[in-house]
């Protein structure tokens, strides 16, 4: 008994020091060694001074509801949408009044900005995402926004698509995931190009 | 559905039972105590700890002993664990300055990581140190998951060894396990997830600026905390614009890595795998699945080998593979045909290449419907829990799906170990029911299967039911139990059967508005969490040490094959006849009445 009384707290002792500490610490090592631009959240730094305060992360959404801007995922994070600090879905089931109000009013919103687009509204533009901060919207999505962000911006459509189809990826490796349109980097292009 | 779609799980599917041989002939050799190459490298660290710890590497344990060693260590465990979470207010490591965790809170954690569950009563960022967060659970993330193992590698001991009085050293597959197995894996699996765009780092949440500044309204509060009212009586609030978004950041990967690999699925941020910084891109994501299943899957093979017969560790793992293709495909088909109460609106919610289409609530778009419905499955299928879409948003047949799967117990692949050693319990059953059926006296791998061995894998099926379900009609009758519901309706009592399913199970996976951070909560779940694993791991160990003791009948004329496709069918017969009668009536009151209710568009 008192052997293994001995040998469950050492153990335990030796195993934390292992997995707890010099694990975690050899991976940071490693990873800011070798990878630092992903390991520290692949943020977008402008080409203006270097002491600028990074314009977002690439894997990060952000919040928009100006017409000249393409909008992204409803997000469910509080007090404020696309929290960052603070991750999370809506969490509402499918049959829960509270769902059918919020898409209610996001496809009212939608059609506000926009009053003579009668095309279906794409499913991921009404629905929030799982994080609360997904950075990307279908190219469907995109596509359903083009003629509002030219007329708000007084370019032609065909200019704001083409910087559509060059912001959208394709499924990873051909074919993993699903096609999407970063939304952040679309609307920087958008500001880049003006 | 799409071809695509299909595509993408058939890989995955590919990629998973063609790493089960390699890995698990590998971990055959770790267990046997074969030379390999990690020796060179880890040896001296290996026979370091056993000197300090006292431990005689050849000193083996008869099942009792076996048995305390891993109470004694998991007691250890979750003493520290415990200690730590209330005591992190007055150590290191704690830039937040968070004060001690409540006493129910921290049992009901400390309960969770210790038993392999990682059910989330908090909120990590919020409550726990890094202090904590380092030495606490991720350190349980290893050795929880490599108790399972351990006691896995007992009862293949038990089923392989003839006329012998021993089934192993406890600290010796402890130890194993940790240096040989999971830690090599997780450095691997944590270095790829970070080219990805994982993040790795200890320095300070970074702030970027916000393209568009977003306003909001915030109530005022006085000086005691108060809401201030306005004239009307309203709360008041005030408008406030925000203009930077604070990124949180972290050592995310290398524990992602091992919230994977050891079935555990403890999140580094709030919505676990969803984030974007828990997993990035498709590629990640499609590793992350691999790491849920791999060890699983590739332990029935380690299984085969060790008992001199890999066709027998083929037949379990060809059994687990079928069960999973077909709940798959339930979630892909329930997902895939969205929210008729949305597309009532003019919601286009068709599945193509130019969008994810389906229910899309609570999903990721660089994931769409397959790789969202394909993780609800796995890490359900396994004692994972971790998510990268919101289950309670889920339809809710496609919400059933991964409510149903933990219900089998654990045994659909399950948790590292835990789920081999349920399932050969489970395989037990199948060749007693076929020996009743002609009359024989049943046998397992040469063992006969007598009177004790059933006592055993009776007590072990009966149990979690038991534990599940009552305390789901505690719960749903109680108002301090209802209090913690989200979703009203049908849903709500999915809610709290779906949280007791996890923890009775040791999944961890949960309906996620499900309000669990309570008392009530977290003490019966608690004890539901240590029950599903401790009832397991004795009556195992007891069945192991009786195994071993018996000698080996040889295969007659009546004995029933157990690597044949019949076998295979018994298996998942068994499986799922058991947690279809026992669950069928619950679940009609929950997914199932919602379902119905989703269709005719009432509202509850």
């Amino acid at each position: 008994m008192t052997t293994h009384l001995r040998a469950a707290f050492v153990s335990l002792g030796l195993l934390t020091i292992l997995t707890g500490v010099l694990y975690p610490l050899a991976v940071t090592g490693v990873a800011q060694l070798l990878l630092p631009r992903q390991a520290n959240g692949s943020l977008i730094v402008k080409h203006g001074g270097p002491s600028d305060q990074p314009a977002g992360s690439a894997l990060i959404g952000q919040p928009f509801d100006d017409p000249k801007y393409f909008w992204g995922r409803p997000s469910a994070t509080g007090p404020f949408p696309y929290n960052a600090a603070a991750s999370s879905g809506s969490n509402l089931g499918p049959t829960n009044d509270a769902l059918t109000t919020a898409v209610k009013d996001r496809i009212a919103a939608l059609k506000a900005a926009d009053p003579d687009n009668t095309a279906p509204v794409p499913v991921d533009l009404v629905t929030a995402s799982g994080s609360g901060l997904d950075p990307h919207i279908s190219p469907a999505a995109a596509d359903y926004q083009v003629r509002r962000v030219a007329r708000a911006r007084g370019l032609n459509e065909e200019a704001i698509r083409r910087l559509v189809e060059q912001q959208t990826e394709g499924r990873q490796f051909g074919f993993l995931g699903e096609p999407r349109v970063n939304v952040l980097l679309l609307n920087l292009a958008l500001d880049a190009a003006r | 559905m799409t071809t695509n779609g299909w595509l993408q799980i058939s890989f995955y599917l590919v990629a998973l039972l063609a790493l089960a041989k390699p890995l698990g002939g590998y971990m055959a050799r770790v267990y046997e105590g074969q030379p390999i190459w990690l020796d060179r490298l880890l040896g001296s660290v290996e026979r370091a700890i056993y000197r300090l710890c006292g431990i005689r590497e050849q000193n083996e344990m008869g099942w009792k002993e076996y048995g305390m060693a891993t109470l004694l260590f998991s007691a250890a465990g979750f003493l520290f664990l415990y200690a730590l979470q209330r005591l992190q207010g007055y150590l290191p490591l704690n830039p937040a300055g968070f004060g001690a965790v409540p006493p129910e809170l921290a049992f009901n954690t400390a309960t969770s990581f210790v038993t392999n569950t990682n059910w989330q009563a908090y909120g990590g960022e919020t409550t726990m140190s890094y202090l904590t967060q380092m030495l606490g659970l991720t350190v349980q993330n290893f050795v929880s998951a490599a108790t399972g193992m351990a006691v896995l590698v007992a009862l293949i001991r038990g089923l392989a060894r003839k006329s012998a009085e021993t089934i192993g050293n406890f600290w010796v597959d402890l130890v194993r396990t940790t240096l040989y197995i999971l830690l090599p894996l997780s450095v691997i699996f944590s270095l790829v997830l970070v080219s990805q765009g994982m993040v790795q780092t200890f320095s300070d949440y970074q702030k970027v600026k916000l393209l568009q500044p977003v306003s909001y309204d915030q109530p005022v509060s006085d000086a005691s905390g108060q809401p201030v009212l306005d004239e009307k009586g309203q709360p008041k609030t005030e408008k406030v614009t925000v203009t930077e978004q604070v990124l949180a950041l972290g050592p995310a990967a290398s524990q992602v890595a091992i919230k994977q690999l050891g079935t555990n699925g403890g999140g580094f941020f709030n919505v676990n795998s969803a984030h974007p910084f828990e997993n990035p891109t498709p590629f990640s994501n499609f590793l992350e699945l691999l790491a849920i299943l791999l060890i699983p899957a590739a332990l029935c093979y380690t299984f085969g080998k060790m008992v001199g017969d890999t066709r027998q560790g083929w037949a379990i793992l060809a059994a687990m593979t079928i069960v999973l293709v077909v709940f798959v495909w339930g979630a892909y088909w329930a997902e895939s045909a969205g929210n008729p109460l949305i597309a009532k609106m003019g919601v286009d919610q068709t599945l193509s290449n130019v969008q994810p289409g389906g229910n899309m609530e609570g999903k990721e778009v660089r994931f769409g419907l397959a790789n969202s419905v394909l993780w609800a499955s796995a890490t359900t299928a396994a004692s994972n829990g971790s998510v990268n879409s919101m289950h309670d948003s889920y339809t809710p047949l496609g919400g059933l799906v991964p409510l149903f799967l933990m219900q089998f117990g654990e045994v659909i692949f399950g948790g590292v170990g835990s789920g081999l050693y349920g399932m050969l319990v489970f395989a037990i059953i199948a060749v007693f029911v076929a020996g009743l059926m002609v009359g024989r006296t049943p046998e397992y791998l040469g063992k006969k299967i007598e009177a004790y061995e059933m006592k055993m894998a009776s007590l072990l099926i009966l149990i979690m039911p038991i534990i599940v379900l009552g305390l789901t009609a505690v719960a749903s009758v109680t108002a301090t139990g209802r209090a913690s519901i989200f979703n009203p309706g049908p849903h709500g009592f999915s809610e709290i059967l779906y949280a007791y399913s996890s923890m009775g199970n040791n999944n961890g996976s949960a309906f996620a508005g499900f309000g669990a951070n309570t008392p009530f909560y977290n003490l019966t779940g608690g004890v539901a969490m240590l029950v599903a694993r401790f009832w397991w791991i004795i009556p195992t160990l007891a069945l192991a040490g009786s195994l071993a003791r018996k000698k080996a009948v040889p295969a007659g004329l009546g004995t029933l094959p157990t690597h044949t496709p019949l076998f295979i069918v018994l298996l998942i017969g068994t499986v799922v006849l058991v947690g279809a009668l026992t669950f069928i009536p619950a679940l009609a009151l929950g997914p199932i009445v919602e379902q119905i209710v989703m269709i005719q568009g009432v509202h509850p």
